[in-house]
């Protein structure tokens, strides 16, 4: 579904990732991991048209994406929920959840606004509420519901779980669950290594602009080198 | 100090609301730039006396009244400002702030030339029957105030205005891009907003407000190149004292700077009314500088 084929970017003068490859079938969870400043997001950027590839290229369901718009490529199903939630904070939740689908599925939207708010219910309690107000979870269910608005076929998750107390963590890992379960394709960054490789088939680990390790999330599981970095062990 | 009978000062006062709204529609647009582009629009100027202009010729050459001009100068000043910020303003720019205050600068100075190139430094006016109607408002403790027809309509089409603007803000997909993009523009390219277009379509927006108070204006003022600049420097007071960016804002403070202007031109004398709205925007600068309404920002 999602080809990253040798991708290299960076920014100015710095060169951030150095040739990259990954995929993501359809139905796949699939994790990317990383110490912090490896180019985890930058990467996510350069997928979603908001930063230029400076070589490689990127394809979605076929096609070459590779130097669209940001508008264009999430038109096309390809939705990221960016790191940092990203919600408009002088609008209330509902403008927020609507402008979700201001490109894409915007014929259903009633039918998904619905959907979101059976999904976090929390958030139909809120509504009118300006975002900015909002504490820091329920802004990480806004940044999701927002991108759910949009119908994805493939959902980027840039640390869903930053900031969230352990409980909530778990609860964002059993919605990925879900969404997994109901046939989304999901690319999932994060810094919660264990709990990632438990949901993610398949995993990347990127570091100094390139992936160190790649396969089946059970086999990077037990990487010495892993275990040791990421994992304390 | 002269005093004056309480229906004297109340003339004034509501003299001073009546001119002070049109003076928010300048402000309108100006403010709203700022809020979404984040740049100031040093061609605001240029450009209201461009709209001043275009709504003369659209008298003196096929005899429209200013206030039916309204009609075909919005959208033709829409395209306007939605071209000028997409094809100039915008790419010359290349996101760079400095930039962009350049590139404003340079557009005014190039429109200010070419009005002058084009009809001189003379100063024109329209002549119409309504000029100089008044129209009676009735007081109970005494006779009724004289208010100024044109400054009458200015007030209830600024007003009108300002409701549209309001309700597009609000209640259109657009009207929630344009104020997505003004707090979070990288969120606005997620979920895909054209951000450029956004750009554009607010540059146009407000230089459909300049269209609109151009023509409210035009009844009785005088056009010449530069009339434009005295009203914008009224309006950077305006959208300072509002607090920058906020639409709300610049309505209520063109309402206070008209009043302000009014009350020091009775007090003060004509040729000194200006002086208090001055006073008013260093007072604002040393002891409000967020503006009176602009806290919540
Ligand atoms: N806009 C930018 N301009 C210049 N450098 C940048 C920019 N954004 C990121 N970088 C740099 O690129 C490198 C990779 O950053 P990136 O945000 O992709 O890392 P990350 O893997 O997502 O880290 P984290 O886990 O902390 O989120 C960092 O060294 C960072 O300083
Ligand atoms: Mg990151």
């Amino acid at each position: 579904m999602l080809e990253v084929r040798d991708l290299v970017a960076g920014y100015g003068l710095t060169r951030v990732l150095e040739g990259v490859s990954l995929e993501v079938g359809a139905g796949e969870v699939v994790a990317v991991l990383g110490s912090n400043g490896a180019g985890k997001t930058t990467l996510n950027m350069v997928i979603s048209g908001l930063v230029a590839a400076r070589g490689g290229e990127v394809r979605f369901a076929g096609d070459r994406i590779t130097g669209l718009a940001p508008a264009q490529v999430m038109a096309r199903g390809l939705i990221q929920v960016p790191e940092g939630r990203k919600i408009f904070p002088n609008l209330n939740v509902r403008e927020n959840l609507e402008l979700g689908s201001y490109r894409r599925a915007k014929a259903n939207r009633a039918r998904n606004l619905e959907k979101v708010f059976a999904t976090f219910p929390r958030l139909r309690e809120r509504v009118a509420q300006p975002a900015g107000t909002l504490s820091g979870g329920e802004q990480q269910m806004l940044a999701i519901g927002r991108g759910m608005m949009a119908e994805p076929l493939l959902l980027i998750l840039d640390e869903p779980s930053l900031g969230l107390s352990p409980l909530l963590v778990e609860e964002m890992f059993a919605l990925i669950r879900r969404l997994h379960a109901d046939g989304l394709a999901i690319m999932l960054v994060e810094q919660n290594v264990a709990q990632s490789l438990d949901i993610a088939g398949r995993a990347y680990v990127l570091e100094h602009g390139r992936f160190a390790l790649a396969g089946r999330a059970a086999e990077v599981r037990e990487n010495p080198e892993l275990k040791r970095a990421y994992l304390g062990l | 100090m002269n005093s004056f009978p309480p229906e004297i000062v109340l003339e004034a006062v509501a003299n001073g609301l009546l001119t002070g709204a049109v003076y928010g529609l300048v402000a309108l647009g100006l403010t709203l730039v700022y809020g979404v582009l984040h740049i100031i629009n040093f061609a605001h100027g240029a450009l209201l006396t461009l709209a001043m202009y275009a709504a003369w010729v659209a008298w003196a050459a096929f005899g429209l009244d200013p206030y039916v001009a309204i009609i075909p100068l919005v959208p033709i000043f829409f395209a306007a400002g939605y071209a000028v910020q997409r094809l100039v303003i915008g790419p010359a720019s290349r996101g760079d702030d400095q930039n962009i205050l350049l590139v404003t600068l340079g557009l005014s100075i190039v429109l200010e030339n070419a009005m002058l190139a084009i009809f001189r430094s003379d100063t024109l006016s329209v002549q119409v029957d309504y000029a100089m109607e008044v129209v009676e408002a009735p007081l109970f403790f005494s006779a009724p105030m004289l208010l100024s027809f044109p400054r009458l309509v200015g007030f209830g089409v600024a007003f009108l205005v300002a409701g549209v603007l309001f309700v597009l803000l609000t209640m259109t997909d657009t009207g929630r891009a344009i104020r997505a993009v003004a707090k979070e523009r990288t969120g606005a390219a997620l979920s895909g907003i054209d951000v450029a277009h956004i750009y554009a379509v607010t540059f146009g927006i407000g230089t459909a407000c300049l269209a609109v108070a151009a023509c409210l204006l035009l009844p009785s003022f005088y056009v010449n190149p530069r009339v434009g600049n005295a009203f914008v420097l009224v309006a950077f007071t305006i959208v300072v004292m509002g607090g920058m960016g906020s639409v709300p804002g610049a309505l209520l403070g063109g309402l206070v700077i008209g009043v302000v202007e009014s009350l020091s031109g009775l007090y003060l004398g004509d040729s000194l009314g200006q002086l208090g709205i001055f006073v008013i925007f260093i007072l604002v600068l040393l002891f409000r500088p967020t503006g009176l309404f602009g806290a919540r920002a």
